[in-house]
């Protein structure tokens, strides 16, 4: 065998590991190319003009992204809405409120939850939840806030707000699960300092434990708003697929991902595949982009 | 303890010896002479830039990113960070045992001790045995794990694995053993029973220690260097040290004025 | 009170789904439109033989990359490295699946297992990498000049020491990882599509549990959505099961801090 002195073993190894390493980065470049270069017809054929246009019918050719991207960006932002408050309230509770050996039972459970698939959340969402936004959610908020434009129009089950409010369970463990490892960092010290100037639990909370983490639970949130807006099957299932744009939070939309998920397979013209190729590329920088933002959020915070 | 030094030949030498971690010099201009079969001792304040200077002397000092290392070390003459020394037979040369015992985890007791020869392709069975066995003995653990030679490392007391850590360090039989404040985790019992073992080990080999310990300093070694800032005030015997010093500032460390 | 919707999830579905089982669903493929009872035999097998297919591309250069990742770590590399995972793991995966299909059922021209393994490779990957990392940093550094001092060439260190004593963390690790991408649909959607019989082959179209649900889920028959809650609840068990395992382990190892 090849003597080496242990200087070139080594170097071997190291460059076989960057080799790799390299490549993964190559990938990530790589599936931006790929998708850019599937999705070069219709940028030239559309231009930029894709984002604002709100007409899309393959039969005729014409394809505007703009109802997608206003459902993606409507559902997830009402998801958001929802699960903020939710996943704080989970988060404080299980590090403040609950002792510790419980907690810990309680913060897997939660995290379990992330670990569901969403083609399952998608079904309990068909059965169970859109009869229940049909049957009593709709109902309700039609009779008591009947005057609120986004109540108004027929609820069928599906619709946006089924979409959003099945978004707002999937991400809430992502959310909350953030939100309690900075509480967790948070040191003792600090809550008994604020004990000390007399506050109530609740005081202490707002004042040693909220405000510091203002920062890091922007960035939870901004990751969580990454996770819903590139989900694909329980939207797809739940949302209604049908691309316009109604002030109505009971009617049927289209999320970007829901009509690449529905669609792609049949498209048939090359302009409809790469428009859909457009669409998965706005996509991926829209979820790149919040994604970096919460990255940037964190950097912030670390440097504090 | 600290006998007549037996004049023999020189084994280690240090010549202008300095260490950085990037731009903090840590070892300044050390220049030292280590006689075959002795014990050497390095005291000094925490920070003073012992266990730098012991990690140049096998060449580990430079594996953490940002750091170099100027000057020569000499082992039986030839200089150790010669371009063309490959610097792994430089450690087979040198052993060193830490501060903290660290057998390797999920590796049986008998693994630890020759997975250094193993690793260097030596598997015959019988060979392996008998150097774990006279490596086992000389550490003075071998009685307390004959039996259960194929538990884990790790299942041992603090004490143990230490010992184990030397029996693993003598396996490829350096003719140097660097020791970095190796009882410091250790209660004074399993100290005792370490302190022991080196006066055992010097039979063989050259002990080179760095202590903060100046109790034990004075019992166990023969040489004593005082270190301050990177910078090597005295050295000489032990006896003369600690009685004797020829410095200021190494007769206020020892009296407990200073560090 | 704030968890209930959460659980709410799950007790439904292991409702539903244990109305829906029986022996014939895991036994037999699906009966034409129409016909009552059987199975997703094809899908749960599909499923297992996508994933494990996914794991086969994405676990070697996973590990790789999370052992460059902890062996060195300040390098500049290593850093665009950990930020490419971040990015990566946030890509939907419906934008991967678009990708597989581009450059795997593309140019086979057909729909196929093999694409919807690259996909799940895809997602893997960052998963694996991320905690392969973790999980070799918590081996610690003494560890490796442990090692070092036993004058090892590194790459032995990696490999003989540091893997070899993290096997079954890394496993672990592995499993959380797979289980995350078994559950995915939308890219398997448009590359391993699905079909209504068993399939071995890398080139044909495949059946899997996520997108027979979907199937199902969608179509007007009352049978067939039966039986996406069967398998809605079998993909769930899985996937749990295999969470909780993991989770049980790795936790169990941090706490005993490092080994």
């Amino acid at each position: 065998m090849l003597k080496l002195n242990s200087k070139t073993q080594d170097a071997v190894l190291f460059y076989a590991l960057r080799f790799i390493s390299v490549m993964v980065i190559g990938l990530l470049l790589f599936i931006m190319f790929v998708l850019f270069k599937a999705a070069w017809p219709s940028i030239t054929g559309n231009g930029f003009a894709f984002v604002f246009k709100t007409e899309w019918n393959p039969v005729e050719d014409q394809f505007g992204a703009l109802p997608f991207i206003f459902g993606t960006l409507v559902t997830s932002f009402i998801a958001v809405m929802i699960a903020t408050p939710v996943s704080v309230l989970v988060a404080l509770f299980i590090s403040e409120y609950l002792p510790k050996e419980f907690s810990r039972f309680i913060a897997l459970m939660v995290e379990m939850v992330a670990a569901i698939p969403s083609i399952v959340f998608g079904l309990w969402g068909i059965f169970f939840l859109a009869p229940l936004v049909k049957g009593s959610l709709a109902p309700f908020l039609k009779t008591y806030f009947a005057f609120v434009p986004i109540f108004s129009g027929p609820s069928f089950g599906v619709g946006i707000i089924t979409a959003a409010l099945v978004l707002s369970v999937m991400i809430v463990p992502t959310i909350s699960s953030i939100c309690r490892s900075i509480f967790e960092l948070i040191p003792q010290h600090q809550k008994e300092a604020s004990y000390a100037l007399g506050s109530t639990k609740f005081e202490m909370i707002k004042m040693a434990v909220l405000s510091p983490s203002l920062s890091g639970i922007s960035s939870a949130v901004v990751l969580g708003l990454g996770r819903a807006l590139g989900e694909t099957m329980a939207v797809t299932m739940l949302i209604g697929n049908s691309p316009v744009i109604s002030k109505s939070i009971f009617s049927p939309a289209a999320t970007m991902a829901s009509v690449i998920a529905n669609e792609y397979t049949d498209a048939n013209t090359p302009l409809h595949v790469s428009s859909l190729c457009y669409l998965a590329l706005l996509l991926f920088l829209i979820t790149f982009l919040s994604n970096l933002f919460a990255k940037s959020i964190v950097k912030n915070f670390s440097k504090m | 303890m600290s006998n007549e030094a037996n004049d023999e030949k020189i084994i280690l030498e240090a010549r202008n010896l300095e260490a950085w971690f990037g731009d903090f010099q840590a070892v300044k201009g050390i220049n030292v002479k280590y006689n075959e079969r002795t014990i050497n001792a390095i005291i000094g304040p925490s920070g003073c830039g012992k266990s730098t200077y012991l990690r140049c002397l096998n060449r580990i000092h430079e594996e953490i990113e940002g750091t170099k290392v100027h000057g020569e070390v000499l082992l039986e003459g030839k200089n150790i960070y010669d371009k063309k020394i490959d610097v792994v037979d430089v450690r087979k040369r040198i052993g060193m045992v830490f501060q903290k015992p660290n057998p390797f985890p999920s590796m049986s007791i008998l693994d630890n001790v020759v997975v250094g020869l193993r690793l260097q392709g030596i598997n015959k069975r019988s060979t392996l045995l008998e150097v774990a066995e006279t490596c086992l003995r000389k550490a003075a653990l071998w009685e307390e794990v004959k039996d259960k030679l194929n538990s884990l490392g790790t299942s041992l007391s603090g004490g143990q694995q230490q010992r184990l850590c030397i029996a693993r360090a003598l396996a490829i039989n350096p003719p140097v053993l660097l020791m970095d404040e190796p009882t410091s985790a250790l209660d004074p019992i399993a100290t005792a029973k370490i302190e022991e073992l080196m006066n055992e080990l010097k039979r063989d080999y050259t002990v080179i220690i760095v202590t903060h310990n100046m109790q034990q300093a004075a019992r166990i070694s023969d040489y004593t260097s005082f270190f301050v800032y990177g910078k090597m005030i005295e050295h000489g015997l032990s006896s003369d040290i600690f009685t004797n010093p020829k410095e200021k500032q190494t007769e206020d460390y020892i009296s407990g004025r200073f560090g | 009170m704030v968890l209930i919707p959460l659980f709410l999830v799950i007790q439904f579905v292991f409702v539903q789904g244990m109305h829906s089982l029986n022996l014939s669903f895991f036994t037999e493929l699906p009966k034409p439109v129409g016909e009552i009872g059987g199975g997703m035999k094809h899908a749960i097998l599909g499923t297992i033989y996508i994933v494990l297919l996914g794991a086969l591309m994405a676990v070697p250069i996973g590990v790789t990359c999370g052992v460059y990742l902890s062996e060195f770590r300040k390098s500049k590399l290593s850093k665009t490295l950990r930020h490419t995972v971040d990015l990566m793991s946030g890509i939907p995966s419906i934008v991967i699946g678009i990708f597989a299909y581009l450059m795997v059922v593309v140019p086979l021209k057909s729909f196929s297992a093999l694409a919807g393994g690259v996909a799940l490779a895809i997602i893997m990957l960052p998963i694996i990498i991320k905690t392969s990392e973790e999980i070799l940093k918590l081996v610690p550094d003494h560890i490796r000049e442990a090692g070092l001092a036993l004058g090892l060439p590194r790459w032995k260190i990696i490999f003989f020491i540091i893997l070899k004593g993290s096997v079954s963390n890394l496993l672990t690790g592995i499993i959380l990882a797979i289980s995350r991408a078994a559950g995915e649909t939308a890219p398997l959607l448009f590359t391993a599509f699905g079909n209504m019989y068993l399939s071995f082959n890398m080139k044909e179209p495949m059946a899997t549990l996520p997108v027979q649900i979907y199937t199902y889920a969608i179509s007007p028959f009352k049978d067939w959505q039966r039986q996406a809650w069967g398998g809605a609840f079998i993909l769930m068990v899985l996937i749990l099961a295999m969470n909780v395992f993991a989770r049980f382990v790795l936790t169990k190892i941090k706490d005993k801090k490092g080994f």
